[in-house]
C-alpha cells in the first residue's frame, strides 16, 4: 500500500469503485458541506472535493477535505496549479497529510478568465504533470522539489484526471501514458456522453498497456435537462455529447427529462462496467447530490464494499 | 529593444549535431543592437561552430545571412531563396523572430541561437538592463516613470517591502529596490503625495495571464 486509503484498498482488491464529487460552499458555511456529504455517505468510496473549480472562489480543497475526514468520510483533494507556486503546493500538501488526507488529484485548473475573478494573475509554477512528480517524490523519495530531505513524509494516493474528448484526440492516450510516467496511480476521466470515442480510447489505451498500470475511473454526469446537455456540447471545453443523447433528452419532453438523464446515466454506467480496463466510475452529480443514491442503486452498485 | 543572450556554443553543436550543414540567421533588429544576433555575431558563430565541428572530424558547412528583421514577411525573402538547399536554420533572433521563422518555413526546423531575457535598456556599453514586461495596463504616470511590474522583485504596487535595505532588493544587493527608486523619483518630482494613494488590485488580464494576445488595427488591414 502507497498511502492505504480506502480508495486505494478497494482499487487493490480488485472492487469496481464509485467516487463522488463535492463542491465546497462559496463561503464558510459548513452546513453546505453537511448537506451534501449525507447524501454522498454510503453511496460512494470516496468523495472529490473541487478546488475552486471554474475559477470561482470558494472554501478552500484542504478545509473541505478535513471536515469530511472529521465527519468520518473520506475525501479525494483536488488541487490545481492555478493558484499556488511549488513551495505553497508542497506545504499544502503536508498540511492535508497532517489533517488526514490521503488522496490527492493533481489538476491544472480552469484558466482564471472564467470564473469571478477574470482579471487575477495566474501562477501555473508547475503543470500538473509536475505536479504529480512532486507529489510522488515527495511520497517515495521522502523529498521536496529542492532536494530538502521530509520529515514526516505525505503518503498520498496519487490521482490525475484524463480527458479522452480534448484535440488532438490520438495524443490523449500518450498524455495519459506521460502520467502513468510521472507515477499517477488513478485517473478520473472528463464526463463521458460518447461511449464509442471513449471506446476508442480505451482501446489505445490497452494497446500501450496503460490499463495495467493506472486505475481508470470512468466520469459520469447525469442530464437534468436538454438545456443542460446542448450546454455541455456548445460551451463546456474539451466536452463531446452525440446528438442521440440530446435527441433522448429532447424527446422526453421537459417533465420526464430527469428522469431521462438518470435512465441515460445507469446505462451509461452498465457499459462502463463491462468495458475492460475501466476499474470504477467517477460521479459528478453537479449541483445535484440528490440523485447519487438512486443512480447508484439502479446500477446496481451498492450496497458499497467496506474494506 | 528585446535583450537576448548567446546560448552556450555546446548546447547549439548538441543542437545542430546531425546536420553537415545549416542556415545561421541573424536579425538586425534589437539582437544587433545588443550584440548578441546581428551580422558580427552571425561571423563569430559561424566560425566557432565550423572550428569545433573540425576538430571533432565532422566539418560543417554554415551558410550565413542576416535578415533587415525575422518578425515581419516582408524581410524573410533573402532566407526563403536558399533554405531549400540546407535542413536546419540556426536563429539569432530573440524568440519572436524564431517562432515567425517557423511558421513561415513549415518544413525546416527552426533552431534557437539565443536565450531571449527581457525588453529593456543599454544602460551603459555592455549592460542591459530590464525595464518593462509588457502588462499590457501602464502605471507609470502614477509611479514616477519607473515601474513597479518590472522593477520590483515581488511586482508590488504599494511597495516598499520590508525587505528594502540601503536602496537595494532583499533578493541580491546588487539589484536596486524598484520602490526606492520610485520613491526617489517622486521626491525629486515634488510628487510624494502619489505614495499616499493605495494603487488597486491589478487587472491581469491584459499580460500574459490573460492568454497570449493579439493587436489589430482595423484602419491598417489590407
Amino acid at each position: 500500500m502507497k498511502a492505504g486509503s480506502n480508495l486505494e484498498k478497494l482499487l487493490a482488491g480488485g472492487q469496481f469503485v464509485v467516487t463522488g464529487e463535492l463542491g465546497p460552499p462559496k463561503g464558510a458555511d459548513v452546513a453546505v458541506i453537511e448537506r451534501k456529504a449525507k447524501l454522498l455517505r454510503g453511496n460512494v468510496d470516496a468523495i472529490n472535493v473541487t478546488d475552486n473549480q471554474t475559477a470561482i472562489v470558494r472554501m478552500s480543497s484542504i478545509a473541505t477535505a478535513a471536515i469530511l475526514r472529521q465527519m468520518g468520510l473520506e475525501p479525494t483533494m483536488q488541487m490545481v496549479v492555478r493558484d499556488r507556486n511549488r513551495i505553497a503546493i508542497q506545504s499544502d500538501i503536508f498540511g492535508a497529510y497532517a489533517l488526514g488526507i490521503r488522496n490527492i488529484l493533481c489538476l491544472s485548473g480552469d484558466h482564471q478568465k472564467f470564473g469571478n475573478h477574470p482579471t487575477a494573475k495566474n501562477v501555473f509554477d508547475l503543470d500538473s504533470m509536475q505536479l504529480i512528480q512532486a507529489v510522488k517524490r515527495m511520497r517515495d523519495e521522502h523529498k521536496v522539489l529542492g532536494g530538502d530531505e521530509i520529515e514526516g513524509p505525505p503518503q498520498m494516493f496519487i490521482g490525475a484526471a484524463a480527458n479522452p474528448f480534448a484535440d488532438p484526440f490520438e495524443y490523449r492516450v500518450i498524455r495519459l501514458a506521460k502520467k502513468v510516467a510521472a507515477g499517477v496511480d488513478f485517473v478520473q476521466t472528463q464526463c463521458i456522453y460518447d461511449m464509442d470515442k471513449f471506446g476508442q480510447f480505451m482501446q489505445m489505451a490497452r494497446d500501450r498497456g496503460l490499463d495495467k498500470k493506472v486505475h481508470i475511473l470512468a466520469g459520469v454526469t447525469p442530464l437534468k435537462s436538454v438545456g443542460m446537455a446542448r450546454y455541455m456540447k456548445e460551451k463546456v471545453a474539451g466536452m463531446e455529447v452525440p446528438d442521440e443523447v440530446i435527441n433522448r433528452m429532447k424527446g422526453a419532453g421537459k417533465e420526464k427529462a430527469k428522469e431521462e438523464g438518470l435512465k441515460i446515466c445507469v446505462e451509461q454506467i452498465e457499459q462502463l462496467r463491462k468495458m475492460e480496463g475501466v476499474h470504477g466510475i467517477h460521479l459528478m452529480a453537479i449541483e445535484w447530490e440528490e440523485v447519487v443514491h438512486e443512480i447508484v442503486e439502479r446500477a446496481g452498485l451498492l450496497p458499497r464494499p467496506q474494506v | 529593444m528585446i535583450i537576448a543572450d548567446g546560448k552556450p556554443i555546446k548546447e547549439i553543436l548538441g543542437m545542430i549535431e546531425r546536420y553537415d550543414k545549416v542556415i545561421l540567421a541573424g536579425c538586425k533588429g534589437c539582437v544587433t543592437v545588443c550584440s548578441t544576433g546581428g551580422e558580427k555575431e552571425v561571423g563569430i558563430l559561424s566560425s566557432a561552430l565550423r572550428l569545433a565541428r573540425q576538430a571533432k572530424g565532422k566539418p560543417l558547412e554554415v551558410k550565413e545571412i542576416t535578415l533587415e528583421r525575422q518578425c515581419d514577411t516582408e524581410y524573410l525573402e533573402p532566407l526563403r531563396e536558399i533554405v531549400d538547399g540546407y535542413p536546419a536554420v540556426l536563429s539569432l533572433a530573440c524568440g519572436a523572430g524564431i517562432q515567425f521563422l517557423a511558421e513561415k518555413f513549415r518544413k525546416h526546423p527552426i533552431l534557437p541561437g539565443v536565450n531571449t531575457q527581457f525588453i529593456g535598456v543599454t544602460e551603459e556599453q555592455g549592460v542591459w538592463t530590464e525595464r518593462c514586461q509588457a502588462c499590457g495596463n501602464c502605471v507609470l504616470d502614477q509611479t514616477g516613470g519607473i515601474c513597479p511590474v518590472a522593477r520590483c522583485s515581488k511586482s508590488l504596487f504599494n511597495g516598499p517591502c520590508g525587505g528594502s535595505k540601503k536602496g537595494k532588493c532583499e533578493i541580491d544587493p546588487n539589484v536596486d529596490c524598484g520602490w526606492q527608486l520610485i520613491y526617489d523619483r517622486l521626491k525629486e518630482l515634488g510628487q510624494l503625495d502619489e505614495l499616499e494613494k493605495v494603487l488597486p488590485v491589478k487587472d491581469w488580464s491584459t499580460s500574459r495571464d490573460g492568454g497570449p494576445r493579439k493587436r489589430i488595427r482595423e484602419d491598417l488591414k489590407i
